[in-house]
């Protein structure tokens, strides 16, 4: 019964989307304000149906009804209550279904926040966002119903795939959606700007807090699933540079050179066309990482084929949304006049670099992600494009990215002067020198590559001091002074400074754990020893155990660091057997320095089981680096400035000190 | 001038939407099949070992018995997480694997098998990848169920799962074992 009313809600859902598309629209266009007021109601009975739909499937989860067979498919009643729950959107119905309801909700908050917003822009981005939600619950509703009955019902569910039995991966898509839905605002922003013929900085200002909440959201997802793959694979590896990490890591690119835009749209009045641009281009590539993943055209074409139905339905909404947009955008765009001129070598020229190295480093995963795909459609070809290509294409792309870094921030609006901004970095130049030689020195073997990502790092970690030091006026002033500025700076300054040094951070990380990772591989009995570095680990025991819808073979190894008790560490395997799927549960101590890092293998105590050991420095800057990045992000949205709504009050005030001060 | 520019995104999807979806209308996709090569012989390649101990694979190393055929590479993500299943699978005896390490460096390959296991009877290198594209691999991990006559019955994309090889997969084996399929 529950369930059926799921499916009538959302059923409700699609009708009050189409209202909600078509009534705020023509409203709009004949400038009728009754009609323009549906929008908001309209958003908000659309968010409390999908809402409604939701919980239905959540309860059906709960309490392991596996008459829907969603829930048989992809549950079982032993499976722990988190599971229960994140099992709701780890499968494809579910997800979908996750999908609408951020979305619905997303659409919710701007009708609930945006009583500044002109009534037209407000109706006509409630009217888009409404248009999206209608695609989506269409395919939902004809091809993936979630809420559709098993007749007779199985006595327990298949279970999820115990990869995904994991609570780093329960809160991973939840969080990687927030992220590419909320690109949905700005997109639908773009959409409704595109067709008022109006874009000016009060729309950057709208557009900002949406753009950087959604990729706060998408930067701690792609987290999450990182480290997720890092101790739950257990093989050590954090990236592997597969199609579905790919597809999220895109609309990261073009998202944060969206952030970077947005900020000369709203300071310059200028780059407008490009911004509008990019949302479309962010949001589009949003859409191919949900649905072009989840429908398995990237990592196996089978998944198309037996159920072309949902491919092509989903190649028919990319179709009609980028295509639709991308028209809308040659139509409207040549008329969006820029007022603010800049010269090249000035804040704005720096941001137009961003944006440019951005955007190739975004064409060249893309490149590397679909070649094999259009390779084979042009010539019948095959071929697989893995980790070497985007080693060899990635990495050298992002280096004048991390030379810039340090430099734009250092630059004035309007027009500067390249050699008096290179000058302020010579503290930071020396320090780049200082750590690089240190690294050359330390380092025996193969010394590049750790000296340039140390010396980059150090680069990038300099710049942020050094802007930071202009800003609060560092020795020029009384130095108590300095320390008044550094305390009363804007939020969004902070949120600069600590995302540009989480960068620094991550580049740290990632650079240790490449180049300085030392393993073992053994195979061992109960009390046999093995030695790796400073770390000296003893095989005590090995022992199976039950848990809840596993066995686990567990084994249990004292480790001693220098000759002094260091841990005891006892990684497992287990074995599912609903799913006949066996995983590894790696054992990691975690430290600054870095991590050490046991996984068990095959074998038994009689004949030894393999070992393998990693040593792996500094790897948890990699997502102590992101995680900052993540903070900067909510420091950002934090500023006064950037809130919702905030665009009148600051507009009132336009020289005043903290907008002549902000973080841009 | 500048209107074309503003016309230029669209014409790049265009070209980008063109290249998914004429092949799936015209139907004309071979990537829709499960492979050109069902139920037609299996490419022979000769393949050079890759370890001193254990033999590459011949043209006729294929035929003799029922047999999985696994591409595999060491910079490949989804390998990794497969390869539990194959340790188990070759454990248990259950049917003989093949390996076919493809573009790869061989030390790496090594390395790799030594880390986590050789569950492979024969490993062939295939170094420039011109094997794979005669089989139609698509990208690695990618498995082929190959019959007693050097015949491909099966292709499996990506990692093997436990669902994959209970419902689908062994099944088949023992089928063409009792001389069945």
């Amino acid at each position: 019964m529950i369930a059926e009313i799921g499916h009538y809600a959302l059923t409700l859902a699609f009708f009050v989307a189409l209202a909600q598309t078509a009534v705020p629209l023509y409203g709009a266009a004949r400038r009728d304000r009754a009609l323009m007021a549906f929008a908001g109601p309209a958003a908000s009975a659309q968010f409390l149906l999908i809402a409604i739909s939701f919980g239905a499937l959540t309860h059906a989860y709960l309490t392991s009804d596996f008459s829907v067979a969603n829930v048989a498919e992809n549950s079982h009643s032993l499976k722990p209550l988190l599971y229960k729950i994140s099992g709701v959107w780890g499968n494809h119905e579910g997800s979908m279904l996750f999908w609408v309801l951020i979305l619905a909700l997303f659409g919710f908050a701007v009708a609930a926040f945006g009583s500044q917003l002109p009534d037209s822009l407000k109706a006509r981005v409630i009217s888009i966002q409404g248009m999206i939600g209608l695609a989506f619950l269409a395919f939902i509703l004809l091809t993936s119903n979630p809420f559709e009955r098993l007749d007779p019902a199985p006595l327990d569910g298949r279970d999820l795939n115990p990869l995904l039995q994991d609570p780093g991966l329960a809160f991973h898509p939840p969080m990687l959606y927030v992220g590419y839905v909320g690109f949905s605002l700005a997109f639908s922003f773009a959409m409704a700007a595109l067709i008022e013929g109006k874009v000016d900085p009060a729309w950057a200002r709208w557009v900002r807090p949406w753009t950087l909440g959604a990729w706060t959201f998408l930067t701690a997802g792609i987290t999450l699933g990182s480290w997720w793959a890092y101790y739950e694979l257990g093989w050590g590896g954090w990236w592997f540079w597969d199609p579905v990490e790919n597809a999220s890591f895109m609309p990261w690119l073009a998202g944060t050179a969206l952030l970077h835009s947005a900020i000369v749209v709203e300071k310059r009045d200028a780059l407008k066309a490009w911004t509008i641009l990019l949302a479309i281009v962010t949001f589009s590539l949003s859409l191919m990482g949900t649905f072009l993943v989840r429908s398995g055209i990237l990592t196996s074409v089978h998944a198309f084929a037996v159920d072309p139905e949902r491919g092509l339905f989903i190649l028919g909404i990319l179709i009609v949304a980028v295509g639709g947009s991308l028209t809308l955008f040659a139509v409207r765009a040549p008329a969006l006049k820029a007022s603010g001129l800049f010269a090249p070598v000035s804040r704005e020229g720096g941001l137009v670099l961003n944006n440019l190295i951005l955007s190739v480093a975004t064409a060249t995963v893309f490149i590397g992600t679909l070649y094999p795909l259009f390779l084979d459609a042009m010539t019948g070809d095959k071929v697989s494009v893995g980790a070497p290509f985007f080693n060899a294409t990635f990495v050298p792309v992002m280096i004048p990215l991390l030379v810039l870094l340090a430099l734009g921030p250092l630059l004035p609006w309007k027009r500067g002067n390249l050699r008096v901004a290179v000058e302020k970095l010579w503290v930071s130049a020396l320090f780049t020198v200082v750590v690089a030689g240190g690294i050359l020195v330390l380092s025996d073997e193969a010394p590049l590559a750790p000296v340039l990502g140390f010396g980059f790092a150090a680069w990038v970690a300099g710049g942020v001091v050094t802007e930071l030091a202009e800003r609060i006026r560092l020795f020029r002033i009384p130095v108590g002074e300095s320390l008044r500025r550094l305390v009363k700076l804007p939020g969004a300054a902070y949120g600069m400074s600590l995302a540009h040094i989480g960068i620094a951070i991550f580049i740290c990380g990632a650079t240790g754990e490449t180049n300085w990772t030392r393993e073992l591989v053994v195979v061992a009995k109960p009390g046999d020893s093995m030695t790796l570095g400073q770390y000296e680990l003893v095989l005590d025991d090995l022992s199976r155990i039950q848990g809840p819808n596993y066995y686990s073979d567990t084994a249990t190894l004292s480790v001693t660091k220098n000759g002094e008790p260091f841990a005891v560490l006892d990684p497992e395997r287990r074995l599912y057997p609903v799913q006949q799927m066996p995983t590894t549960e790696a054992a990691i101590r975690s430290g600054i320095a870095g991590d050490l890092y046991v996984a068990i293998g095959e074998g038994n105590a009689a004949d030894g089981i393999i070992v393998r050991v990693w040593v792996k420095p500094l790897v948890p800057w990699i997502w102590a680096g992101a995680m900052i990045m993540v903070l900067g992000g909510l420091f950002s949205l934090s500023d006064r400035r950037l809130r919702v709504g905030a665009p009148k009050r600051s507009a009132k005030r336009p020289g005043g000190p903290a907008v002549a001060e902000g973080a841009d | 001038m500048s209107r074309v520019l503003y016309l230029l995104p669209l014409l790049i999807f265009a070209v980008i939407a063109g290249y998914f979806t004429i092949p799936i209308l015209t139907k004309k996709d071979p990537r829709l099949l499960p492979s050109v090569l069902i139920d037609k012989p299996a490419p022979g390649h000769d393949l050079p070992a890759l370890l001193q101990d254990k033999p590459g694979l011949g043209p006729e190393d294929l035929k003799g018995e029922v047999k999985l055929v696994n591409f595999f590479a060491s910079w490949c993500g989804p390998c990794r997480a497969e390869h539990p299943i194959l340790m188990r699978l070759a454990a248990e005896g259950a049917v003989p694997l093949v390996g076919i390490n493809y573009k790869d460096r061989p030390e790496a390959a090594i390395g790799w098998l030594r880390e986590l296991g050789d569950p492979f009877g024969r490993i062939g290198v295939d170094a420039d990848g011109r094997a794979a594209i005669d089989w139609g691999v698509y990208g690695v991990p990618e498995t082929y169920l190959v019959d007693a006559a050097g015949h491909i019955r099966h292709r499996h994309v990506g990692p093997l799962t436990g669902k994959a090889l209970n419902d689908t997969i062994l099944p088949m084996v023992e089928q063409l074992r009792a001389g069945k399929g």
